[in-house]
């Protein structure tokens, strides 16, 4: 009998995490998008995507810092005071950028170059803060993880569709620089759709970014609406 | 029976935004004239397809928005804000900058943000930045005025040199732009900025035969035209003085400023008032009732600061024209100079 009650019992407890996985991944890639909907880390967000594979980068490193974050204040979200929690989560944090920062110096040193400041700055990127405080710092391990992997993957694919459209219209072409990131092998990879002398320079820079950004929130909510109905 | 007791005026002329709108299209006629006689029928290809451009992705976004198409058309506003792009760009640039400008102005700067009425900045300046920050060489080969020119130009030469970029000889729109003796002719407010970075003084400037080449007394000359059609506005009541008399005497007094402490590297207020687009944004585009100031005081302000923005631009900046920028810059403080100079309610308190 008992064991039939425990039996039914854990079940359950398999569908609900099912269940809560399911949630997480919906809130991260298009609920919740922190790049779309919260509109957090519009910074990296907006200055970096003016290619591709610049986007790619920081998306990546990004959702490494993300989930790393998320896991390891989980599993000290019972050790550490209410009132220093906030110091701590960026010392971690932080700690975590800084490793980023050295292992893209050493093995990506063009990509490292070409996206400068903003690795650094990962670490005030307010989703992965945000995330800690209000998801990590309450929940178990592996959800924190998963949830972390789900912001990052949003974050990224938001990072990388607005550098494929700013990197369409400014240059024509797509992943264009991607060996600086995968090395000499993925050359390939870089594709011209056209060729011009006259460059859509307001792509490539900032209020270009803000439009697209617009457009691409715009294009979210429509289907969003459509959906409703 | 309810009798109606209201103050004076009590004749008052009405007028639709579309009686207003067609009403500045002629006054931009001596201008827009001109403009093409001495720098080309291309500045009449501009317009042509910047005015069928503006009609058409008006229509297009006002259907995707399901608002009455025609209704909107109707009012012209669009058709103007086509042809305020087309008379500021260069005659013989390629057609798609003119495409590219005109659809960004109508659908971002206007319908984006509400349709007529609605959108915060001016949608022919927005798009004049954009396409100057985007296409600055296109943007910036004026072609020389056409007694000066080392080629002559048919009608075919140009309508080839808009749709291809090439004349019919093969000559590109940047070697037209280049006299006899090889100098460049840039616009007038070019060749002095130009000249001013390469060490010259203004007197050497106004002297150099590079100066003498540039189109000066054209750009001069449409300015007059401009400033013609602008008192037609004022005389016809479509417009009213504040912005205009504010914003040319901020011009003057603050370009005189400069202009008193160092002759020699600022352009006298005389150069500023005749050249670039001063006398078209004084009149034309400063005043457009959506975006500039609404109230008395505040269109004072609103001139005195976009003449501070243009003269610091002009004389520091890194650009040849500034009353683009100067306008959008404006177009921001908008909200802010009218919240400050509300005017007192006749019997409230101060």
């Amino acid at each position: 009998m008992n064991q039939q009650v425990e039996e039914i019992e854990s079940q359950q407890t398999a569908e609900a995490e099912q269940g809560i996985y399911k949630e997480l991944m919906y809130q991260g890639l298009w609920k919740n998008n922190p790049g779309i909907v919260q509109l957090l880390g519009l910074c990296p967000l907006l200055a970096v995507s003016n290619t591709l594979t610049n986007a790619l980068g920081l998306g990546l490193a990004t959702l490494f810092v993300l989930t790393a974050s998320n896991s390891l204040i989980s599993l000290i979200r019972n050790h550490v005071p209410k009132t220093i929690r906030i110091p701590v989560f960026v010392m971690i944090i932080a700690s975590l950028v800084s490793c980023i920062q050295l292992l893209m110096n050493a093995f990506i040193y063009e990509l490292y170059l070409s996206l400068g400041i903003f690795i650094p700055l990962i670490v005030t990127n307010c989703i992965i803060i945000g995330r800690a405080e209000a998801f990590a710092s309450k929940n178990t391990v592996k959800h924190a993880a998963f949830d972390g992997l789900m912001m990052g993957l949003g974050f990224s694919a938001v990072l990388v569709l607005l550098g494929a459209s700013r990197e369409i219209l400014a240059q024509g072409t797509l992943f264009d620089g991607i060996e600086t990131l995968l090395g000499d092998w993925a050359q390939f990879l870089t594709v011209t759709l056209y060729h011009t002398d006259t460059s859509f320079l307001l792509a490539a820079l900032p209020p270009g970014a803000f439009i697209i950004m617009g457009l691409i929130i715009a294009l979210k909510n429509s289907i969003d609406q459509k959906a409703e109905k | 029976m309810a009798f109606m007791n209201s103050s004076s005026p009590h004749q008052r002329q009405r007028r639709t935004t579309s009686q207003i709108m067609v009403m500045v299209i002629l006054c931009l006629i001596p201008g827009v004239f001109l403009q093409s006689y001495f720098f080309g029928i291309g500045n009449l290809l501009q317009i042509t397809l910047a005015s069928v451009v503006a009609l058409g992705s008006e229509a297009l976004i006002l259907k995707l928005r399901k608002r009455p198409v025609l209704r909107s058309l109707k009012d012209g506003s669009a058709l103007l804000t086509g042809l305020l792009i087309a008379v500021s760009i260069p005659p013989l640039s390629p057609w798609w900058i003119v495409v590219i400008g005109t659809a960004f102005a109508v659908i971002f700067v206007k319908q984006l943000y509400g349709g007529l009425g609605q959108n915060l900045f001016n949608p022919a300046m927005a798009a004049y930045v954009v396409l100057l920050i985007s296409f600055p060489v296109q943007m910036t080969s004026w072609i020389p005025v056409q007694s000066l020119h080392p080629f002559s130009l048919t009608f075919m030469d140009q309508l080839s040199a808009f749709l291809s970029g090439f004349t019919l000889d093969g000559y590109t729109v940047a070697q037209l732009s280049v006299s006899i003796d090889g100098l460049t002719m840039a616009t007038p407010l070019d060749t002095a900025r130009n000249a001013l970075h390469s060490g010259f003084t203004i007197t050497e400037m106004l002297n150099s035969a590079e100066f003498k080449a540039s189109s000066a007394q054209a750009i001069q000359w449409v300015n007059v035209g401009f400033l013609f059609g602008g008192l037609i506005l004022l005389y016809k009541r479509i417009i009213q003085w504040y912005i205009p008399a504010a914003f040319l005497a901020g011009l003057v007094s603050f370009s005189f400023i400069a202009f008193a402490y160092n002759p020699d590297l600022n352009i006298s207020p005389l150069f500023h008032i005749f050249s670039g687009a001063t006398m078209l944004g004084a009149f034309f585009i400063l005043t457009d009732p959506v975006t500039a100031a609404t109230t008395v005081k505040g269109r004072i302000f609103y001139g005195l600061l976009v003449a501070l923005i243009v003269v610091i631009i002009r004389n520091i900046g890194g650009y040849p024209d500034a009353v683009a920028f100067a306008v959008l810059l404006g177009n921001m403080c908008v909200p802010l100079i009218d919240y400050y100079t509300q005017p007192k309610v006749y019997g409230g308190r101060a």
